[in-house]
């Protein structure tokens, strides 16, 4: 009971400080603004674990934190192993292969306006599909190994760039190509020097929606087979044994890599579109 | 109407890769067979064996199409065979977590505009989740559900209903947010109450967003729904088809649960854009 209260104490403490910062008048600067939505983070934490204790919830249906943290400090070899094998391995390679196919293809359709009209709606179609159903025939054609998963993600990932990659191509004004052309800029000069540089927002706007896919492409492929190391294997194995602890183990190490990954696009993406109104503060 | 012929091209010019594929593809399985019976296979049997084969690596579209038009129109839709009924299984949990993840993520949303407290608390989180792969929790929250007696329609519901709650959530805070400062100053020189600003200002606006966000929703509810089907080995909803189908090689089932899928997302998505090209057009937003 003691760890209700004090969790309903904890609770509207934060809360209170919260709104206080909120509505005090450093709430525009830079700390208050990054403090606010740790001090919620730590919020739902402390809460978590109260509650779970003091409401005595079994472990295989909620672990509280502090038991999740002690076993993501015990199992970081088999948490590094899952990484490397689904994230490194799988996902990574797909996204690169698929990003590259689509890049490349949206490139060569780009000559023909008859084949942007045909592939375009045709793209955007399949873009809105599940398209993680294909996950099992993969998984059957290219074997349980890391190479499907990234068939996997290769295939979610290529649509949405290429949608992405075609539009950002044909972002460069009119009024650009004409200078272009008095200056007798060649196709691949223009392409090169006017057309890929304008269309890298739109193309780092499919990237970003890439991340994402190839991840979640990577574990849920893992679900239809897979070697005994992977993510989405021990999710899925660690869940038939009532590990709970373990799977959200494996979820933060999903979580990290994720918003990691997301992260370091984003990154790139501020030093290759500085000139983007987007990128100015 | 001008965009027809490419798309119809296009379209030609996939089927006609799937069936060079499914030959190529299916043939070592055809010469495997004639080299055991010690014959040697003409060029034109090994294609048509290609094409009717049982277990194939790539069925050829037209097995693909007779087993659809076997298992959706000669079946009852009340028989466990018929994929109507495994794909209303499907949708039904869909809608329901879709109803609940928009209905939470709206009111998140209307939390998140009136108090900055919650905005700057939720809102770094909410688009913080949007790049961490969430469908990786789908099966413990099956297992768990299970775990506490929950079972069926619920648990799936609760993963759809997850995964459309975020985009909805963001979307809604984006369109909430878009009345201009002129127009919220007229609505300040009118008198108007908060409840009054929201209701016949913020609200109208946020409509365009809110649809967007909607068509990103349901899809990733469908989404959420057949990657719930799978942990449990479900025996019902087009997740389970494939399931089972990837565990016997029924290549076939999978590929016209697949296909299922795809013309129920489609349809949502449909569905979604005919109701929002209806509403923004009586409220004089479309353009």
């Amino acid at each position: 009971m003691i760890w209700v209260v004090a969790a309903l104490l904890f609770w509207a403490g934060a809360w209170w400080l919260n709104a206080w910062l909120a509505g005090s008048n450093m709430a525009a600067t830079r700390a208050v603004k990054l403090a606010v939505p740790v001090i919620f983070g730590v919020t739902i934490l402390v809460v978590w674990e109260a509650l779970v204790r003091g409401l005595q919830v079994p472990g295989v249906i909620l672990p509280p934190p502090t038991v999740i943290g002690a076993k993501f400090a015990a199992s970081l070899a088999i948490l590094w192993e899952d990484f490397v094998q689904t994230f490194m391995k799988g996902a990574l390679t797909g996204f690169i292969i698929g990003c590259g196919a689509a890049v490349g293809t949206a490139i060569a359709i780009d000559r023909s306006p008859f084949l942007q009209r045909g592939l375009l709606p045709v793209g955007n179609f399949i873009a809105a599909l599940p398209i993680i159903g294909t996950a099992p025939i993969l998984v059957m054609w290219f074997g349980f190994d890391w190479q499907s998963k990234a068939a996997v993600v290769v295939v979610m990932v290529f649509f949405p760039m290429l949608v992405n990659t075609v539009q950002g191509l044909a972002s460069s004004e009119v009024m650009q190509r004409d200078l272009m052309k008095t200056y007798s800029a060649s196709y691949w000069q223009t392409l090169f020097k006017l057309r890929l540089p304008a269309a890298m927002p739109f193309i780092f706007n499919g990237l970003k929606i890439s991340t994402t896919l190839a991840l979640i492409g990577a574990i849920v492929a893992e679900f239809f087979g897979s070697p005994i190391r992977g993510m989405g294997f021990r999710i899925s194995t660690e869940v038939g044994r009532l590990g709970l602890d373990m799977v959200w183990a494996e979820i933060t190490v999903a979580a990290i890599a994720g918003s990691a990954f997301y992260g370091t696009v984003a990154l790139i993406e501020k030093g290759v579109t500085f000139w983007h109104p987007s990128q100015r503060s | 109407m001008k965009s027809l012929v490419p798309i119809l091209t296009v379209v030609a010019a996939i089927m006609v890769l799937w069936y060079g594929a499914a030959v190529w593809m299916n043939s070592q399985w055809t010469l495997d067979q004639a080299a055991r019976a010690g014959t040697e296979p003409s060029f034109s049997f090994i294609v048509a064996d290609t094409m009717a084969q049982d277990r194939p690596k790539l069925p050829a579209p037209h097995q693909v199409i007779s087993e659809l038009y076997d298992t959706v129109i000669d079946k009852k839709i009340t028989s466990k065979r018929s994929l109507v009924f495994h794909a209303w299984i499907t949708l039904s949990a869909t809608l329901l977590g879709f109803v609940f993840g928009t209905f939470a993520g709206i009111l998140l949303a209307v939390g998140i505009v009136h108090n900055r407290a919650m905005d700057m608390s939720v809102m770094p989180w909410a688009i913080a989740s949007q790049t961490i792969p969430i469908l990786a929790i789908a099966p413990m929250i099956i297992v768990v559900m299970n775990s506490m007696g929950i079972q069926g329609l619920v648990p799936k519901a609760f993963i759809s209903a997850y995964l459309s709650f975020f985009p909805v959530v963001v979307g809604m805070v984006k369109g909430l947010r878009s009345p201009g400062a002129m127009q919220l100053d007229l609505m300040r020189t009118y008198h108007a109450s908060q409840p009054e600003t929201f209701w016949k200002l913020r609200l109208p606006a946020s409509m365009p967003y809110l649809f967007t966000s909607l068509k990103v929703g349901i899809a990733a509810s469908l989404v959420g729904a057949i990657v719930g089907e799978l942990p449990t080995g479900a025996v019902r909803g087009l997740g389970a088809r494939m399931l089972s189908g990837s565990y016997y090689g029924q290549t076939i089932q999978i590929w016209s649960a697949l296909i299922m899928a795809a013309v129920l997302a489609a349809s949502l998505v449909a569905i979604v854009g005919i109701i929002q090209r209806i509403t923004l057009k009586r409220m004089g937003l479309a353009q």
